[in-house]
């Protein structure tokens, strides 16, 4: 499905990463990233494995310290804020994990009422109900409601991990690669479901892939991380017409040339 | 060629390479000592404060009680059988075979029974707190609850401890009342002494002092295999690898740990009698 252009409000970043930088032991990972995601867009972070990109939207979810620099997130700063701001914070941000992270323990159900019932003290059973069925009818995915996530296929779990961020109503989504593991047409389907909830919920979102379909039928701009560093940064074309020995085997590697 | 000019790094003495180990070992140690002794206090911290999850203590407490039962019941009444069984013939030896229901007692309800139920605790409970939750982590279930707002130390750790702490005393006590009723069994079959005359028998040599050990004891051992158990699995590394380590570190430094508590507390208790 082609992408709809989203109405995208440039003078207001939700996101705004300066001089980020992270190591693992003596391993610099990011090495100073400069980045800021407006307000109704989906930014695209593209990147070989191991760059960083999944480490970068930790930091911003507050999962992970960075070593220096500031992110500023819905007009907060993450590193001042005390626990219970930081949760509060949370409940705005959707983060769609790669693996999609459901509680094997409980019912598609209960995963979906879990972030909601601890979150909404005064919620309804009814309100409750209601929310479930309309994040899992947004995923397209009623039927599996009472069903165990050992029971679901890959794409499934995906979209179901989907929802479960969706059912908070949150400002910001992060996707950790969303179409790893999945099979061509299940990534169209995930990817056209990322349009979906950026038009429908109204979501600014970051998606972290490799996947160059991925990147061109959801983002409204793509950024590269190379080095530790955001090299390229446009659209999908843009970031693409390049000679640029280290962009350009990611581009040609690829089917869609 | 010339190797004259060449500078090759210094071979370090034998001793120093030794000394540098045992510096990193001692230095992991007290490192993980400090991050045990954080988390502990981390539960003190937030399981007794509001919101509490009391739904979920509940739940907590049906899966290390109820599912443990059987097995209990099952060690109980051999132990209690088997105990009674090689005591008979030292007792005999002295013409003291009478005070074989005393001595059960006193070795069921002072050590047997709590001890007995924590190293099955350990093995059962521990060992699956411990595969769980460094599932959790390694899935990264417990990173969707931070995001999603909920406090995954309180609702996974503080609810698990909990119901180890409350449960186990209880299980405990089962144990040592099934283990007593071992021992009846074989004192009838051998001697064909009545039920009240060997509860009279078992009960009398019994102190508060010995309830009040076996009872502080248990919870003890509880609060220690639950607080390990949850830690070795929070705190497990990634993998697969990561989650074998967490259960298997869970059972052996639970039951090495009980049994340390065993020898302080008895030491303790015989201060009081």
């Amino acid at each position: 499905m082609e992408k709809q252009s989203a109405p995208i409000d440039h003078n207001n970043a939700v996101i705004r990463v300066h001089g980020l930088k992270k190591s693992f032991g003596d391993y610099p990972v990011l090495r100073g990233v400069d980045l800021e995601l407006y307000q109704g867009e989906n930014l695209v972070v593209l990147g070989r494995s191991g760059t960083g990109k999944s480490v970068l939207i930790k930091i911003i979810s507050g999962l992970l310290q960075a070593d220096s620099g500031t992110v500023e997130v819905l007009g907060n700063d993450i590193a001042h804020l005390n626990t219970r701001e930081l949760r509060e914070l949370r409940i705005r941000i959707g983060f769609s994990f790669q693996n999609s992270a459901l509680y094997d323990s409980m019912t598609v159900r209960k995963n979906l009422e879990f972030p909601l019932v601890r979150n909404k003290t005064n919620i309804t059973k009814p309100e409750i109900d209601k929310a479930v069925e309309s994040v899992l009818d947004a995923v397209g995915l009623s039927q599996t409601i009472n069903q165990m996530p050992s029971e679901l296929s890959g794409g499934q779990r995906k979209r179901i991990g989907i929802a479960r961020t969706l059912i908070l109503n949150p400002e910001i989504m992060l996707y950790d690669e969303p179409t790893a593991g999945l099979d061509p047409i299940t990534c169209i389907e995930i990817n056209d479901l990322i349009n979906e909830v950026q038009q429908n919920y109204k979501t600014s979102s970051i998606i972290i892939t490799h996947d160059l379909t991925c990147a061109k039928q959801t983002g409204d701009r793509v950024a590269m991380l190379l080095d530790g560093q955001f090299q390229r940064e446009g659209s999908f074309d843009q970031v693409f017409d390049t000679n640029d020995a280290r962009v350009k085997p990611f581009f040609d590697y690829n089917f869609i040339k | 060629m010339d190797t004259a000019n060449i500078n090759l790094p210094e071979e370090q003495p034998l001793r120093h390479k030794r000394f540098d180990g045992l510096k990193k070992s001692l230095s992991n140690f007290f490192i993980t000592l400090s991050n045990i002794n954080t988390f502990i206090l981390r539960f003190f911290k937030e399981a007794f404060a509001p919101p509490y999850e009391f739904k979920e203590i509940v739940r907590q407490c049906y899966e290390t009680g109820v599912r443990s039962f059987t097995l209990i019941t099952l060690t109980g009444f051999i132990v209690g059988v088997i105990f009674t069984k090689q005591s008979r013939p030292s007792l005999e030896v002295f013409g003291a075979s009478s005070w074989l229901p005393s001595l059960v007692s006193i070795a069921i309800m002072r050590a047997l029974a709590p001890l007995v139920t924590a190293l099955i605790a350990a093995g059962k409970v521990g060992s699956s707190i411990g595969a769980e939750l460094g599932s959790m982590r390694v899935t990264e279930q417990i990173d969707a609850m931070e995001v999603s707002g909920t406090n995954p130390f309180k609702y996974l750790v503080c609810t698990r401890v909990l119901a180890t702490t409350l449960t186990i005393p209880i299980l405990a006590t089962y144990n040592g009342l099934i283990g007593i009723l071992g021992g009846f069994l074989n004192v009838y079959v051998n001697e064909g002494t009545s039920w009240r005359t060997y509860i009279q028998q078992v009960f009398d040599p019994l102190t508060f002092v010995d309830f009040a050990a076996s009872l502080s004891k248990a919870i003890v051992f509880g609060f220690t295999i639950g607080i390990v158990g949850c830690y070795q699995g929070y705190n497990s590394d990634k993998g697969t690898e990561g989650v074998g380590k967490a259960a298997n570190g869970a059972v052996v430094t639970a039951m090495f740990l009980v049994f340390i508590e065993e020898i302080v507390i008895v030491q303790i208790a015989s201060w009081f009698r």
